[in-house]
């Protein structure tokens, strides 16, 4: 097992030095200052200071779903982004014959590289989330309900991408893996617009639509949880954020993408361990 | 298992949809030999050192290296293998990147503090082992991908072009290091393109042309190899043909001049003697050593490489 963990160690230390989560973490702080900035505007405004407490609360929780959102967006590409060549890239070019000719087995090797980008990915996450709890406690002095289990259905959708993007790592070249990740994270998308267009519309075809997109790629649908969950009921019925949901995908949905990546992960596992290097 | 053979294969085998890269590789090499892996570009070297290594599956046939399955990974621990365009992640320092390779090659933190000093002294890479590997040129490359190779001391080490991007100096620590291993009573099994290194370096040599063997020297029984010898004389008739068979091979006579190849240099003596009594007036009889790059160039037609 150790060598499982020699590997997620020095995979975690390449993905830290990748320009391309520096760059994320720029764009994230620039999102954040941004972020504090249009809060403390909001707040220091003398005209929603009369607006009702109750309201007010309503409308400073649909600002953090934004934060939020907006996070989460960004923990997505950036997952696509540093991983993409973590599998293909490395044999492409060569990189990992060294490692691969050692006593370890493919899985450590695959499972290995797995951990080190999810405890980046972790990092990233709880420093966004951290970021916009933070802004959200000392600009407007107000709370996210749910922020934690949010996060951690953040966590989860990044999870599931990485996994996808391993998986498609092990079969094909790097560029064809983010086009063919990022699209279906494109499916996901418009599948949970035309979900929730069907909620409000009551139209069961649209509905049937969605989710059967969130069956081919449920990350979208996680975000919706995650969505749904940190907002207050009345929120939820005042619809005040298109970045809020108005219908949540339930628990078994959430189970399914639990399984989607377990199985994701165990194909990527054996697609790697039969495949030549 | 114990076995006197570090090498063994059989029908080793490996097509890409219908190209064919090894049809057919059998080869044994036995323990403690430095053995020469020799063919043109596209022969299937590569791909049959992955396989030897478990990095590509064979489509057909058997490999065993120290008595066990190619594919078996507790074998690694006795396997070194230096890859042709060595690169790793180029953040790490040269101390680093052994003390990774060792660690995964199975070595305790004792052993670890102890060879990585070693064998970065032994490449000449001491005073740039806290220099990270970006600034590294191709050779300084090379030979940290020699040590971490060999810093878990292993039985059986793969070397893809060792030399390549070296400098004379570097070439001459390579030879060094091979000695060094062989003293060691490791196998080395060297694939190099530079058949001049090859030809000082092992002790036997196995040309491969699409993925089989089509060829062997032994460099140690008769490192003086095959001898050519080009003979200017009168009389010399299609009748002497026959006899000189008993010692040469592939004799021609083109007017005044008789060529033929023999495999040891005891027999010249015989051969002029036997021109002489077959009354051929000799003015010339030159003998030439059949390189190795010649005996290369002859087994594999002038189409090598191709």
């Amino acid at each position: 097992m150790s060598q499982l963990w020699i590997i997620a160690n020095v995979t975690f230390r390449e993905a830290a030095r990748r320009k391309i989560l520096w760059t994320a973490l720029l764009g994230a702080a620039a999102f954040l200052s941004l972020f504090a900035t249009g809060l403390h505007f909001q707040v220091s405004d003398a005209h929603f200071a009369r607006i009702a407490p109750v309201l007010r609360a309503q409308i400073l929780s649909s600002i953090l779903q934004i934060g939020f959102y907006a996070i989460d967006m960004l923990a997505v590409l950036m997952t696509v982004l540093t991983s993409v060549d973590a599998i293909s890239g490395e044999i492409a070019s060569s990189t990992i014959h060294a490692v691969a000719t050692k006593p370890v087995h493919r899985w450590q090797l695959l499972l290995g590289k797995w951990l080190g980008f999810a405890a980046m990915i972790a990092a990233y996450v709880a420093l966004g989330v951290g970021g916009v709890v933070a802004i959200g406690h000392f600009v407007a002095r107000t709370a996210m309900r749910g922020s934690l289990p949010g996060a951690a259905f953040i966590y989860l959708e990044c999870l599931l991408v990485l996994t996808l993007t391993f998986l498609f790592g092990t079969i094909f070249s790097t560029l064809t893996n983010g086009v063919m990740v990022l699209g279906l994270h494109g499916i996901a998308f418009i599948g949970g617009w035309l979900e929730q267009i069907g909620a409000v519309t009551q139209s069961e075809r649209l509905l049937n639509l969605g989710i059967l997109s969130s069956v081919i790629m449920p990350s979208e649908a996680i975000w919706r949880r995650a969505s749904y969950i940190m907002q207050s009921s009345v929120a939820r019925t005042l619809d005040l954020s298109p970045f809020a949901s108005r219908s949540a995908p339930s628990a078994a949905m959430m189970l399914y993408a639990v399984g989607y990546l377990i199985v994701g992960l165990c194909l990527a596992l054996h697609r790697f361990d039969q495949r030549d290097l | 298992m114990a076995t006197d053979l570090a090498i063994e294969t059989t029908g080793l085998r490996k097509t890409f949809g219908s190209k064919v890269a090894v049809g057919g590789l059998s080869l044994r090499v036995r323990r403690g030999e430095i053995f020469g892996f020799l063919g043109p570009n596209g022969a299937g070297k590569s791909t049959s050192v992955k396989m030897l290594l478990g990095l590509v599956k064979p489509t057909g046939g058997h490999a065993q290296i120290l008595g066990c399955s190619s594919e078996n990974v507790e074998v690694r621990r006795q396997v070194g293998f230096l890859p042709e365009d060595f690169r790793f992640y180029d953040w790490l320092t040269a101390s680093e990147l052994l003390s990774l390779h060792a660690r995964l090659s199975g070595l305790s933190l004792a052993q670890v503090r102890e060879r990585v000093p070693a064998y970065l002294d032994l490449v000449g890479l001491t005073p740039n082992r806290d220099r990270r590997l970006r600034g590294f040129s191709k050779g300084m490359m090379q030979r940290i991908g020699l040590a971490q190779a060999l810093i878990h001391e292993p039985e059986l080490v793969f070397l893809d072009e060792p030399t390549s991007g070296l400098d004379p100096m570097g070439r001459h620590l390579v030879r060094d290091i091979i000695r060094r291993e062989r003293k060691r009573g490791a196998t080395v099994f060297l694939n190099s393109h530079l058949l001049s290194e090859v030809e000082i370096t092992c002790d036997t040599v196995v040309f491969i042309k699409q993925g089989e063997v089509v060829g062997t020297r032994d460099l140690r029984s008769s490192p003086e190899g095959e001898i050519h010898v080009s003979v200017r004389a009168h009389n010399l008739g299609q009748e002497i043909l026959p006899g000189l068979e008993q010692w040469a091979n592939s004799a021609q006579i083109l007017d005044d001049h008789l060529t033929f190849s023999t495999d040891s240099i005891d027999f010249l003596p015989e051969i002029l003697r036997y021109l002489v009594t077959s009354h051929v007036d000799v003015f010339e009889f030159t003998p030439q050593r059949l390189s190795l790059e010649e005996a290369f160039l002859k087994i594999m037609g002038q189409d090598a490489g191709l």
